[in-house]
């Protein structure tokens, strides 16, 4: 009889299914997989002690580039672990615009996870109808805080400014024109508030369409049911959280069991699943899209209701406002030696979560005393989830890691660092 | 001191652990100092025992305490000539990899620091290990309570040089093929050591050593927070007036 090897292939860095460049050592036995060894850290840039180089402001934009599609998320938990030393709590204003940006960078990051994880698993048409909503989105963003990606809006002690009264419009252009360019302007006429109404008004049934392309779909549920199935067990071993866990059946949101923001207000559900597979966690997240457009409603309604401040009246930790400085010297100080040396956070250590589109994304924070951070780490949900990596695939076919590649939700930003 | 459920939690570790835990709570956060000899035993008992249940392991990292509460700039006392010009320190964008302190008096360095979840309890818990020696730290490896730590204890290794007895396989995790030295530690250079550039020469990628001039753009500075109190005062002053 003919003797059979295992033999040894190389997954990416540079693979298309590979999310960016995770790097995969399978072996295999034909087409099943005896043993599978993730090589990450090819994104690494060091982000954890780069930000112990610079004073605790500078480094709110290097969170955003963590995981570069939930931005938002990230600079949450970092802003939250330094007011958390501070003693600060930002205004009610400001926790509710957090909450609002939390959930839209939730959709945002849960689209990018839909098309692309279609794309991956052979649904071409699904990665389209997702950028189209995903770029209305990026619209809000742009509005807020200038950039499309990379907004640096929250900072300790608040966000960086209120709200737009006035939804930026496109020109006209070769790419819009005509009656498309008044179809894209119709929603932009009002305040930022009333642009984010028309989309969640509209955004459930869009979610409709995605349910359409696949729930349903034979070739989709082949791929996903009973695929990479994770028990509620396994996923706690493996400090897995978020919709991972979730998908297993446990109930654990942190914006439910440990609120923050203004979570605690909102009326919203979370999804669980039954079979702790890919497609229970493809049916959790398009509900976590539906409720994430429910709370984004809520806190539209009362940001409309309810004008404010948006940062702590902190000069300390906040910068005055620019007519101050020309008229007060006492704010033109506070404004230098904020933007030279920062404001120093009393010594000690803080743990922050936030409920992150991939799991618990924590900031762990120690303080002695200084205007840069003594040590951050950031516990990122993909580098817990994809460390499982091994364990889950052993004995799938090779096709089905590409599934759970997908499935895991990965983005090496975070999971390098 | 009200009960609040983290001082309660605190409260029911003091009596289980006894003298084996140094706790202290802060901000409703619990951080629990141990030795290393006893992380295993206490860790078990964590994760299985019902009024603690301890499930999941959220989070190991290292930490490297050189230099803790060390400044490089002198904001307290002043000369004739005003205050210390800010220049000088040991932080780590300030030298490079050959002019890297060496021999340091800092006792215990490393530690290596966890953070538990308790899913049925909604709590969380901070373990704090101190490396009993410098030169070699090393931690028992907890894979065989959690096995999801691997990687953690594998980037800990990676960053930090600490050394998790017992880890099945503690290979380099986040730094290139062959790196040489553990990046995170305050001794290292934040430039670096090496820089890779691709040679069309030599048709392919090479290593060389840095180009960039080390340099701190804005000192470290410790600051009594009391101006920040003080700040907090006239905001809520303001307040009222307003």
């Amino acid at each position: 009889m003919q003797e059979i090897r295992n033999y040894t292939m190389n997954f990416g860095p540079q693979h298309p299914a590979a999310h960016g460049v995770l790097r995969l050592i399978m072996e295999m036995d034909g087409e099943t997989i005896i043993r599978a060894d993730p090589h990450v850290g090819l994104l690494h840039r060091g982000t954890e002690k780069l930000a112990e180089s610079k004073p605790f402001n500078q480094s709110i934009g290097y969170m955003d580039r963590l995981d570069y599609v939930s931005m938002m998320c990230n600079e949450h938990a970092y802003v939250k672990a330094i007011e958390n030393l501070l003693g600060i709590e930002a205004p009610e204003r400001a926790q509710y615009i957090r909450t609002m940006f939390d959930e839209i960078t939730r959709i945002l990051n849960h689209l990018m996870w839909i098309g692309s994880n279609a794309l991956d698993l052979g649904a071409m048409a699904v990665f389209l109808y997702a950028f189209r909503e995903r770029e209305e989105l990026m619209d809000v963003y742009e509005a807020v805080s200038g950039a499309r990606m990379h907004a640096t809006y929250y900072r300790p002690g608040g966000v960086y400014r209120d709200l737009p009264a006035q939804m930026s419009q496109y020109r006209e252009s070769p790419w819009h024109k005509g009656n498309d360019l008044k179809r894209i302007n119709s929603w932009r006429e009002g305040s930022m508030l009333d642009y984010l109404e028309a989309f969640t008004s509209d955004f459930p049934s869009k979610v409709d369409e995605y349910e359409d392309l696949l729930t349903n779909n034979r070739i989709w549920k082949q791929r996903t049911v009973g695929i990479g199935v994770i028990s509620p067990e396994l996923a706690q071993q493996w400090g897995m959280t978020g919709v991972m866990l979730r998908g297993s059946g446990v109930e654990w949101d942190l914006r439910k069991k440990q609120p923050y923001a203004k979570y605690a207000e909102m009326d919203f559900d979370i999804p669980v699943g039954v079979g702790g597979d890919c497609y229970d966690r493809y049916l959790c997240r398009v509900e976590e899209m539906r409720q994430s457009n429910r709370i984004i409603q809520q806190c539209v309604k009362w940001l409309k209701a309810n004008p404010g401040p948006v940062m702590v009246e902190n000069f300390k930790v906040a910068p005055p406002s620019r007519v101050e400085m020309k008229e007060d010297m006492e704010a033109m100080i506070h404004h230098f030696k904020l933007f030279t040396e920062g404001y120093c956070v009393p010594a000690g250590e803080t743990y922050a979560a936030v409920e992150a589109p991939k799991g618990e994304f924590g900031c762990y924070l120690v303080s002695d005393g200084a205007n840069k951070p003594f040590r951050v780490h950031l516990r990122a949900p993909g580098f817990a989830h994809l460390s499982s990596m091994d364990t889950i695939v052993r004995g799938h076919m090779l096709a089905d890691v590409v599934a759970m590649i997908g499935t895991y939700d990965l983005v090496f930003g975070e999971v390098d660092r | 001191m009200s009960d609040t459920p983290a001082t309660s939690l605190a409260e029911r570790l003091a009596a289980r652990f006894g003298d084996t835990l140094t706790i202290s709570t802060q901000r409703n956060e619990i951080t629990a100092e141990l030795a290393a000899a006893d992380l295993i035993a206490v860790a078990t008992a964590l994760r299985d025992e019902p009024g603690f249940r301890f499930t999941e392991l959220i989070d190991l990292c290292g930490v490297d305490y050189l230099g803790y509460g060390q400044t490089e700039w002198d904001t307290t006392d002043i000369s004739w000539t005003g205050f210390s010009r800010g220049v000088e320190g040991q932080a780590m964008g300030r030298f490079d990899w050959a002019g890297r302190p060496r021999g340091n008096d800092e006792p215990r360095r490393f530690a290596s620091v966890v953070h538990l979840l308790s899913i049925e309890h909604n709590r969380r818990l901070r373990l704090r290990v101190f490396c009993a020696d410098d030169s070699m730290p090393v931690v028992p490896s907890l894979t065989l309570v959690w096995p999801g730590v691997n990687w953690f204890e594998r980037e800990a290794f990676d960053l930090y040089g600490i050394i998790f007895d017992g880890h099945p396989d503690l290979r380099r995790i986040l730094t290139d093929y062959g790196f040489v030295g553990h990046p995170f530690r305050k001794d290292f250079p934040l430039i670096g050591n090496v820089e890779v550039r691709y040679d069309p020469e030599q048709k392919r990628v090479i290593y060389e050593p840095v180009s960039i001039e080390p340099r701190v753009l804005v000192p470290r500075t410790i600051r009594n927070d009391a101006d920040l109190m003080q700040a907090k005062a006239e905001a809520a002053d303001d307040w009222q007036r307003n």
